[in-house]
């Protein structure tokens, strides 16, 4: 920001004063150079920006527009009817109608937040759960040994695999008649009683050990990338210093891989917002939505259901919370993590 | 500018999300009805485009296409003037993206694939559809009852090729292990059946409730049972307050009392695997599973298609209608049914309804029977009907006191869906017979 700002300041005075000075040789030739500046920006960012202006803020804007609308996706939007925000009102709180809130709770609300939370659960046991889990393994995995290559391309694999057939193989695994429930029974347990799925209290759990499965890999990778940039020298000091293994990982390790942890957590609430690929092979959320999310919620009704005035609402709301994360992120967490970052360098 | 850019794409990816919702975006475009073809085909040259769901299954046959197929070679050459193109799309693909998407552009397919009921209904309401009321009406009139679906306020917007009643299909070996000896005509006598194959240690009944439409079709033959005829063939105008709508649930509540389905039945598909429910019939692990006729060809599908494996499956394969309820007020012979049609679009050329009406001739239906093995609309084409099973299908259907378009086709992808979640999750112990009546009025509030 700042860079663009200074040139952009630096380049104002001299283009004002360009025509003035047609007789000047350096001034023209420094005109030249501000008119091929910027048309090289015009060359560079033009293309992205037509694309994302096309592909990212029209859609943005449609959808809040949509957003809007009582729209059923059959018949032309000029014929929609406007209903303001009764569409997130559906969502949020039974719509404004109080006619109509107790069945609205029923068919809208409660769906919704079931959804959301389904999305926060996932947040908060990924920082519970994913962090210290993905940490211990980075720590001790952070050292020499015969076939540490092996055992970190072992750890990521899962993450590489497609979202789709890591979801069909867990199907199999979970299949009532699986690997899965002849382990639990082989230990004295049974299958949960509705279907490891399809159970309304177990469902959710099962698709979450899924999804620590498949993401831990990325947290463990990163993690060790930013372990290889401390120093050895901090570590060998410590331990010279009579520093215990654990007091060096909790004093010394962890703490300057803080702005790995912090991108991590970033990535991994937004990934956590906008999780769909996993959760829709595994049934669409489940038969009555026991492990759905947000994505999965707005795929089902705004598409399948064909309300897509409802459906654009609750993108528009997913669209903001993530926007919110990412501002958040930036403004505060990232400046400080990069001012650290510039000062000790 | 590091955080410049990168503020753009961070930007970017929670935009993103966004485009989901918005991937189909609507053209505004107007169907221009006047420039419709004039009522009668002439010689000029004319291409129709003609959508079907007619693909290849996981065996790599697509008899339905191939037929198809030849039926456009047949008719193309007796018309050198009309070229057809076809398109086959998957089923889910064509019904969800293919057609909506191409109605509201302006720019679809001449013919394209109907399924009836509240979705055709909107389609004609925002005028994308070809009137075919008059232009088709010898054609209307010999296929008779079974083109109600395809009609709205009286309009015909098109035509079925085929038409079937669901009802219980049945392996009799099970049956004579358990000791029935007559297929049960009255909910009391299926109770008594459930009660004898679970004696015998046999699951009675197969459900795929994992894909929530097979567990739905029980509510709706408890509706059609429990509602009067001009309640349920109404129900298209979303008044839900008749208490029979309640009284479904309520059967339906009282019949998951018996403990009538599989083990997991929330986790059992239809038609995928050996665990599903038709899996689970034609492997006789379970005796019935209420279905539609095709299931005549999914219960094949898991044979290794040999002709003896075929016929030792047939041999071992009946079918009776869905039993009737005890003081229900509606008429126990009614019958749930659907089947597949097609529309020609507001400004397809005249020959589309040509083409359409020599699709349900008694010649090409027959063809079909044949060929496809369906069962036809066209009456005259009912003698092609060989297997016995299927004859008795086609039997219940004319006998039946009349046919009810199946309920969540009836009531659109809106108010259907609602209808059936709110099922599902009575089948989950998450709901009860009010909260179906609550999601299909909530739904039905916020429909146009």
């Amino acid at each position: 920001m700042t860079a663009l700002e200074t040139s952009g300041k630096a380049d104002a005075p001299a283009a004002q004063a360009a025509g003035a000075d047609a007789g000047d040789p350096i001034r023209a030739a420094r005109r030249r150079d501000t008119i091929r500046k910027y048309l090289e920006v015009a060359l560079f960012v033009g293309p992205a920006l037509v694309l994302f202006l096309v592909f990212v803020v029209y859609p943005v804007v449609s959808a809040m527009r949509y957003s809007m609308y009582q729209w059923n996706g059959i018949s032309q939007f000029s014929d929609a009817t406007f209903i303001g925000i009764e569409n997130y009102a559906r969502a949020l709180w039974g719509g404004t109608d109080p006619e109509t809130r107790q069945a609205f709770l029923t068919a809208y609300t409660e769906p919704f937040w079931q959804a959301l939370g389904h999305n926060f659960a996932i947040i908060f046991l990924s920082m519970a759960v994913q962090l210290p889990l993905a940490l211990l393994i980075a720590l001790t995995l952070n050292r020499k040994f015969p076939g540490r290559a092996s055992v970190r391309v072992i750890i990521f694999a899962p993450y590489v695999l497609s979202e789709v057939i890591a979801g069909v193989m867990w199907m199999i695994i979970f299949d009532p008649n699986g690997i899965a429930t002849e382990f639990a029974r082989a230990i004295g347990l049974d299958m949960p009683a509705g279907g490891w799925f399809e159970d309304q209290t177990w469902g959710f759990w099962t698709v979450f050990s899924i999804i620590t499965w498949k993401y831990v890999g990325l947290a463990i990778i990163l993690f060790l990338a930013g372990l290889s940039g401390v120093s050895e020298d901090l570590q060998e000091a410590a331990a010279i210093d009579g520093a215990s293994w654990f007091q060096i990982q909790w004093k010394i390790n962890i703490p300057l891989i803080g702005p790995t942890i912090r991108i991590w957590a970033f990535l991994s609430i937004i990934g956590s917002i906008q999780l769909f690929d996993m959760v829709w092979v595994l049934n669409r959320g489940g038969t009555t939505g026991q492990y759905s999310t947000i994505a999965s919620y707005m795929m089902q009704i705004g598409f399948f259901r064909s309300d897509w005035g409802y459906g654009s609402a609750i993108a528009v709301i997913m669209f903001l919370i993530s926007f919110t994360i990412a501002i958040f992120y930036m403004t505060t967490i990232l400046r400080q993590d990069s001012g650290r970052g510039a000062s000790e360098r | 500018m590091r955080h410049t850019t990168r503020a753009l794409s961070i930007t970017a990816l929670a935009l993103t999300t966004a485009l989901v919702a918005t991937a189909c975006t609507t053209g505004d475009t107007e169907p221009d009805s006047s420039s419709s073809g004039s009522d009668t085909p002439t010689d000029e040259q004319v291409t129709l485009t003609w959508w079907h769901n007619g693909v290849a299954g996981d065996t790599g046959e697509n008899s339905l296409g191939d037929y198809w197929d030849q039926v456009a070679a047949d008719y193309m050459a007796d018309h050198p003037n009309v070229t057809i193109e076809i398109e086959q799309i998957q089923n889910e693909d064509l019904q969800r993206t293919r057609i909506p998407t191409a109605l509201q552009s302006g720019d679809a397919p001449d013919l394209f694939q109907q399924w009836g009921g509240g979705e055709m209904k909107a389609q004609a309401e925002a005028g994308y559809l070809m009137d075919l009321s008059s232009v088709l009406s010898d054609d209307i009139d010999r296929l008779g009852g079974a083109v109600a679906p395809w009609q709205a306020d009286g309009v015909t917007y098109g035509l079925p090729f085929q038409f079937a009643v669901e009802g219980v299909w049945y392996r009799p070996s099970l049956f004579e292990q358990a000791g029935i000896t007559s297929e049960p005509t009255t909910m009391d006598e299926l109770n008594t059946a459930v009660q004898q194959l679970k004696d015998a240690g046999i699951t009675p009944i197969a459900v795929g409730a994992a894909d929530k439409w097979p567990a739905a079709h029980w509510w709706y033959n408890f509706a059609l049972q429990s509602c009067p005829q001009d309640v349920i063939t109404s129900a298209g105008d979303f008044d839900f307050s008749d208490p029979c709508w309640v009284e479904a649930g309520n059967q339906l509540e009282e019949f998951l009392g018996t403990e009538p389905f599989q083990d997991n039945f929330m986790s059992t598909v239809a038609q995928t695997g050996a665990t599903s429910s038709a899996g689970l019939v034609t492997n006789a692990n379970a005796a019935m599973e209420l279905m539609g006729q095709w299931n005549f060809f999914v219960y094949q599908g898991f044979t290794d298609g040999s002709d003896e494996q075929i016929q030792a499956l047939l041999d071992d394969l009946d079918w009776f209608p869905m039993p009737g309820i005890s003081g229900g007020a509606g008429d126990p012979t009614a019958a749930m049914g659907g089947g597949d049609g097609f529309s020609c679009y507001v400004d397809a050329p005249a020959e589309c309804a040509d083409f359409l009406s020599y699709i349900v001739s008694d010649d090409v239906q027959r063809g079909f029977v044949e060929a496809v093995g369906g069962l036809p609309v066209a009456p005259a084409a009912s003698d092609a009907v060989a297997e016995p099973v299927n004859q008795e299908i086609a039997a219940a259907a004319s006998e039946a006191a009349y046919v009810q378009l199946w309920l969540d086709t009836d009531l659109g992808p809106n108010v259907g869906g609602a209808m059936n979640d709110g099922i599902v999750a009575i089948f989950a112990g998450t709901g009860d017979a009010q909260s179906v009546v609550d999601v299909m009025t909530a739904a039905a509030a916020t429909a146009q």
